[in-house]
């Protein structure tokens, strides 16, 4: 078998880099905490209304005893429930995120508050610093839902904290 | 070698349906620029329908067909023999044409709009995944050829090495049997029934899971070919030789294995799987990337042997001695170009942590058209000029209009890709027929939006000047006759596991056991709750 020196010299190389890569990735992860969302913890769609947690008059923002917050919401063709909520900037958010229907994607743009909403499960995605900037920013769903999708976004307006 | 051993038939047929519909579809991504610019009135189910049809051709049709055709020529040249079971071939061609105009009939008619992706529990009429699973029972009636073809030849030629074209077509062949399994088990067990109201409810996760499975080893299903023409077709074209046989054999055994077993990275931001499964498959997603680094030098070094043979001196003097008035040594440099920068997104959107930053919006189809539009179809452009001559007995008409068509090609797609790339970033979702959102940032949307629109128009009068290349005739008398490219050191001999794909096969079995295993038994380990159909 012959492999040219050169290009065994780049195998070697370009192992390194993939190497490299996958060490980074898994110290973001481990040492950083830094994982999508994925707490694998199943709801029944069909009857949320019925869930304690994502009855109506539970949506919104939650004020938890440390100071951090935790953000209800309901996704369903063609919003994100409430339609607009206010949190302070530098506060650790706890976010959960449920569907009525089909899937939904959910992207608060230039920020790790992102994930896929699927029927049948919770989505959760936590922010242990909070948003870094104030101001109204939208949050677009972000995957194909049906024929409206494209009409499905709300918003977020973040405060000062002083305020 | 005579004329009968060749495949012209079998991979005109094949060929031609994969281009007619490929100008279709890019008609159709036309469309969906303008309407997405805001440019013509928005229309919600044909903008969808339209997404839809663009990918499922493109992605489905377009490239099953051709690299079926493709196999089959490259088989029988490489190996120098006919096709075997020559009715199970066209058996295959009837089903996949059959299977990709029934789906085609119901995407068109705006019964189907639920995108390539299928995306339960939104539900199209069944007509559509019924025309979905012909094409993939069809394309597996051509693995069939190419594995029996595979095996008697090497009975006929006991201890010979296989040649390059044929290992690689044959893997690719495997490849795409142990792809299509996820998609088809989550078609056949899940979808149709649902669609057929034979069940009440879909469980979401699992259909996901299994549709993982697929989406990513496909995209290696669609590259292959364009490798195979990279590392046997250009070397030859560019006038020069393969650095190394073994080492292409290696990166496409690489491409298989580690290609397989990696689907999650499509599932980083849904919540039904957990974290340690996501890293697992973040592992082999990055380990992919050697394989394609290798291809990236071997291809760029047989090029510069190319150049230096035909006279190039210095460090960078043999690039311009390349022979690149061939059109498929045109196309093989503007595809390692489109694909280091595709390939550099993708490791992106692949990093674990990083991945939340770009999913879902329009850098990631940015993304994918740079590796898919601007690798894998330029290069299967580029070998369809190249094999032409030998399957119609005529000349290209002219050279210069297929190298006008490939730079054409080239610069549209980096006029659609680049801007799409940097709206991505500026949050922009992908999948939106428009972006009524009343907020200021979409102000900063529109210079890119036109450049997409430009990018897409010149894209469109490349597809059409693609096939008018190949439909005119013209051409003086051309040789039948096929030559691949041969290697510094041809392999005289090689080891049982670089010259079949038993022991492959077994690690492959392994590995989606363990990447799989867990993940998908988990939905009957847990009380899941399944959603009803929904219609789009």
């Amino acid at each position: 078998m012959h492999v040219d020196p050169l290009e065994k010299t780049w195998v070697w190389l370009a192992s390194a880099i993939a190497v490299t890569f996958v060490v980074v990735l898994i110290w973001a992860a481990v040492a950083r905490g830094i994982h999508p969302p994925s707490n694998v913890e199943t709801i029944d769609s069909a009857s949320l209304h019925l869930s304690e947690e994502f009855a109506e008059d539970n949506l919104g923002v939650h004020r938890q005893p440390d100071g951090s917050l935790k953000v209800v919401m309901v996704a369903t063709r063609y919003g994100f429930y409430p339609q607009h909520i206010e949190v302070p900037a530098n506060t650790p958010i706890n976010f959960r995120i449920a569907t009525t229907d089909v899937l939904h994607g959910f992207h608060v743009e230039g920020t790790n508050l992102a994930t896929m909403v699927i029927p049948g499960f919770i989505s959760e995605v936590n922010l242990a610093e909070g948003f870094k900037t104030t101001g109204t920013k939208p949050m677009f769903c972000n995957e194909y839902c049906g024929l409206g999708h494209h009409y499905m976004w709300s918003r977020v307006t973040i405060t000062d904290k002083a305020s | 070698m005579s004329d009968a051993t060749k495949p012209s038939g079998l991979a005109l047929a094949h060929m031609w349906i994969a281009f007619l519909l490929f100008a279709v579809a890019a008609l159709l991504g036309l469309y969906q620029v303008l309407e997405r610019a805001e440019l013509i009135p928005v229309w919600d189910l044909g903008y969808y329908s339209s997404v839809t049809s663009h990918g499922a051709i493109m992605g489905f049709v377009l490239t099953t067909l051709f690299i079926s055709g493709f196999g089959y020529y490259t088989a029988a040249t490489s190996l120098k023999m006919e096709v075997p079971m020559k009715g199970v071939a066209w058996l295959g061609w009837i089903l996949m044409v059959g299977g990709s105009v029934l789906a085609a009939v119901f995407m068109l008619t705006g019964q189907a709009a639920v995108l390539f992706t299928f995306y339960p529990p939104l539900t199209a009429h069944v007509g559509f995944y019924i025309g979905a699973t012909l094409l993939v029972v069809g394309s597996w009636l051509w693995v069939l050829v190419m594995i029996v073809m595979m095996g008697q030849w090497k009975k006929a030629n006991p201890g010979q090495v296989v040649p390059l074209a044929m290992f690689g077509t044959a893997i690719n062949a495997l490849l795409w049997f142990w792809t299509s399994l996820g998609v088809a088990i989550e078609v056949l067990t899940q979808i149709i029934p649902l669609a057929l109201g034979l069940v009440d409810t879909i469980d979401v996760g699992l259909a996901r899971t299994l549709f993982s499975w697929t989406l990513h080893p496909i995209v290696y299903f669609w590259l292959l070919p364009a490798y195979i023409t990279l590392y046997t077709i250009v070397p030859k074209a560019a006038g020069g030789r393969l650095i190394s046989d073994e080492m292409a054999r290696i990166a496409f055994i690489m491409l298989v294995v580690f290609g397989l077993p990696i689907g999650f990275h499509h599932l980083y931001m849904d919540p039904f799987q957990a974290e340690g499964w996501k890293i697992l498959h973040m592992v082999g997603t990055m380990l992919v990337a050697i394989p394609t680094m290798i291809t990236g030098f071997t291809v760029i070094g047989s090029l510069e042997i190319a150049g230096r043979l035909r006279g190039g001196k210095g460090l960078f003097g043999w690039i311009s001695k390349v022979d690149w008035s061939q059109p498929v040594v045109l196309a093989a440099g503007f595809a390692m170009l489109m694909l280091t920068i595709g390939g550099f997104g993708g490791l992106i959107n692949a990093s674990y942590s990083l991945n939340v930053v770009v999913h879902n919006t329009q850098w990631v189809t940015g993304h994918f058209h740079l590796i898919f539009g601007g690798t894998v179809v330029i290069m299967y452009m580029g070998a369809a000029y190249y094999i032409w001559p030998s399957v119609t007995g005529k000349e290209l008409a002219s050279l210069g209009r297929a190298r006008t068509q490939l730079w054409l090609w080239f610069i549209g797609m980096c006029t659609l890709t680049l801007p799409w790339h940097a709206l991505g970033l500026q949050g922009q979702p992908r999948r939106t027929a428009f972006s009524p959102y009343a907020t200021e940032f979409v102000q900063s949307w529109w210079t890119a939006e036109y450049l997409m629109v430009l990018g897409g128009a010149i894209l469109v009068l490349s597809a059409v000047l693609f096939v008018f290349n190949l439909a005119i005739g013209g051409g003086p008398a051309a040789s039948r006759e096929v030559e691949y490219a041969e290697a510094v050191h041809q392999p005289v001999s090689l080891p049982n596991s670089l010259n079949g794909f038993t022991l492959w096969n077994w690690i492959i079995a392994i590995s989606m056991i363990v990447a799989f295993g867990y993940p998908v038994a988990q939905f009957w380990m847990m009380p899941t709750y399944d959603p009803v159909m929904w219609g789009f």
